[in-house]
């Protein structure tokens, strides 16, 4: 990404920071997610299900609307077009129907009015992207809303086995002949290890202090945080650095021997690869399961979209719960479950 | 040979029907709007409801307070003429005097939802959940349909029933629309948002959220979502697609008229269909929404009066030759 461009400054269009509470009340950040967060179609469809379900509450409370989701983020990516192409095309595009998200890709799709792509459906030439349909039908693209990886987003590029991007789409990229959102090379800020330095990064570059705290966080690749981490192993919980979805995860207190030895392994060959942070009792909420309802951890994810002038914050958010007892693990992939989230008018 | 009794309440079958819909879709998408609270909308518009449905009131008669009461009045009240079970029963009652013209299963699916409707309002479950309880009656006009285009020969009867449907529908949509223009110049200090989802609202209350998002994406201007209710030529909701349906319906009944009394209906009804086909938004529009909403209403009641009076109701000299 040396060199390039991006299209009117903007790295990151869609931002799902998630949050949780601790003891003490403070909601502290306990990941950015700048790469491609997802799981706003469950803000959207949760809030759906539970007007129809619950109409009673929100004749009760004053709970602010959500639906307005899709239009926000279709403003936003508009924003971001390449120069004079402000009414130009905007497609999502998907690594298809086998992806696990794939039910938010089309729903976004629909929600915003425009085409759902997969790779196989563009082709670049000259380097601008087009999406084509029946002949003679090829339509020049302007915002990519990709919900693919940068691995995977253009063999010529990255990843040369990769069937789900489109061939010399960087190339088109670089020349601002198309608009990505979110620029290719976001994920580095999703590195566990740079989170650590994000309110430096802050107090540097904008000169502020960070309104909401990141959890302490000790990096394996120096020495005396590694030392800390590897005598404290039954207390903490290690990550590695660049999975997400509660994947390459120790939780000390839920740990066994066996587990904590090969983390200790690990660690020890590769200590860039892991950071530990202390076990975070973070807040409950109830849940009803099985018949009976039951305190669940939560955390939580709001939604910003980031455009040309604007940055504009859904008055919601998705809120995880880690369903299996005592789990502080939220991610869906690991069985997590979502709730609606009300942010209340005055 | 269709007799012009059969004719009648074939045609006022779909007419009811169509209303039944209609009034059940925009009392829900009132109630869903009524439970967001942004900035500047009120609570429960329930004048603004009262208003798009065309329900009169008497004069000592209160707005219903609540949602409860809302639905009993206008969904379950048999006694409130204007209400969506008393529009089923007309519709069941004219389909009940002609159940040799329609196919068994037409008249078993609308009995059996006017008896299921019944039992819900006796059952008193509907008050907690009243979105499903739309969903249910809207889905079970839906299925009616369905069940009328698999079972029903596509002749002389069955347009008739097309025809009542979209002349509902034609003046419906234009209603809703020209009380929307007349709410935007009166309410000018209503917030963006509450805007936004006034329009919104509109457009699910005519089933076009979605196909509107499909050809407009999901910027929502008013210019646009005019232009789609009134000249979109795919959508099954839209003015000039009611136009286009009454006017091919009446086309084949004219077909099945004697020559001397047929054609004055489907003259008026392609002269609607054309202004709206070959039409231009901004001089369709123009500075006065309400002048040619109110004309293209003005011009479904001629339709309706002239059907009436070529078709079902006319004076027996015309029919009999001199």
């Amino acid at each position: 990404m040396r060199d390039v461009h991006v299209q009117r400054d903007v790295y990151v269009s869609v931002a799902g920071t998630d949050l949780v509470r601790l003891e003490d009340g403070r909601f502290v950040v306990l990941e950015d997610n700048l790469r491609v967060p997802s799981g706003v179609s469950y803000m959207l469809t949760n809030r759906e299900i539970t007007k129809r379900v619950f109409p009673e509450l929100f004749e009760r409370y004053k709970v602010a609307p959500v639906a307005h989701y899709g239009q926000t983020l279709l403003s936003t990516l508009r924003s971001i077009a390449p120069p004079a192409r402000d009414n130009g095309t905007i497609v999502v595009l998907t690594p298809g129907v086998g992806n696990s998200a794939y039910f938010e890709h089309a729903f976004l799709a629909r929600q915003m009015g425009v085409a759902l792509v997969e790779g196989r459906d563009l082709l670049v030439q000259r380097q601008t992207s087009s999406t084509c349909g029946l002949p003679p039908d090829c339509k020049r693209v302007d915002v990519i809303y990709r919900r693919v990886d940068d691995d995977f987003i253009d063999p010529l590029a990255f990843r040369s086995d990769s069937f789900l991007g489109v061939a010399g789409l960087l190339n088109a990229y670089r020349a601002g002949n198309v608009s990505m959102a979110n620029a290719i090379g976001t994920g580095v800020a999703d590195d566990k290890a740079v989170y650590a330095y994000v309110p430096a990064i802050i107090k540097y570059y904008l000169a502020e202090d960070p309104i909401l705290q990141n959890v302490d966080t000790f990096l394996c690749s120096r020495a005396i945080d590694r030392q800390h981490v590897l005598d404290n192993l039954d207390t903490l919980v290690v990550k590695a650095v660049g999975e997400s979805g509660g994947y390459g995860m120790l939780i000390g207190p839920h740990s066994t021997a066996r587990e904590r030895e090969t983390f200790r392994a690990r660690i020890q060959s590769d200590p860039r690869n892991y950071i530990a942070q202390p076990t975070l009792a973070f807040s409950r909420s109830p849940c009803f399961v099985d018949d009976a309802v039951e305190p669940r951890h939560v955390d939580l994810r709001p939604y910003i979209l980031c455009g040309r002038d604007q940055v504009s914050i859904i008055p919601g958010g998705l809120t995880r719960v880690a369903l299996k007892r005592g789990s502080l693990v939220v991610n869906s992939s690991q069985g997590g479950g979502s709730k609606d989230t009300w942010v209340l008018e005055d | 040979m269709l007799l012009s009794r059969v004719a009648a309440a074939l045609y006022w079958s779909g007419r009811y029907l169509e209303r039944v819909e209609h009034c059940t879709r925009v009392i829900d998408v009132r109630l869903d709007l009524g439970l967001d609270r942004t900035p500047g909308a009120r609570e429960w518009d329930f004048e603004r409801l009262y208003d798009a449905l065309l329900f009169t009131r008497d004069e000592d008669e209160d707005l219903p307070a609540n949602p409860a009461e809302l639905i009993e009045r206008t969904i379950f009240d048999p006694a409130n003429k204007q209400s969506v079970f008393a529009c089923l029963t007309s519709a069941r009652e004219n389909a009940r005097q002609v159940r040799e013209e329609i196919s068994s299963e037409m008249w078993e699916q609308l009995n059996a939802l006017y008896l299921r409707m019944k039992d819900l309002r006796m059952e008193g479950t509907w008050p907690a959940r009243p979105h499903y309880l739309a969903r249910f009656i809207i889905e079970g006009v839906h299925l009616f349909q369905g069940i009328t285009d698999a079972t029903m020969g596509h002749g002389e009867g069955w347009q008739y029933l097309q025809v009542g449907r979209f002349v509902e529908r034609a003046d419906a949509t234009a209603w809703l629309l020209d009380l929307q223009f007349q709410g935007l110049a009166t309410a000018a200090t209503a917030s963006a948002r509450a805007t936004h989802s006034e329009w919104a609202g509109l457009l699910r209350s005519c089933a076009s959220l979605e196909a509107y998002w499909r050809v407009y994406t999901a910027d929502l201007r008013p210019d646009r979502i005019a232009e789609f209710l009134l000249l979109n030529p795919d959508g099954p909701r839209s003015v000039r697609f009611s136009a286009e349906c009454i006017e091919s319906a009446l086309r084949v009944i004219g077909e099945h008229v004697s020559r001397r009394v047929a054609g004055h209906a489907e003259r008026l009804a392609g002269k609607l269909h054309a202004s709206l086909n070959y039409g231009q938004m901004e001089e369709l529009l123009g500075d006065n929404p309400h002048l040619v909403l109110g004309s293209i209403r003005r011009q479904c009641e001629e339709i309706h009066a002239a059907l009436y009076h070529t078709n079902i109701d006319y004076p027996i000299e015309t029919a009999i030759p001199a």
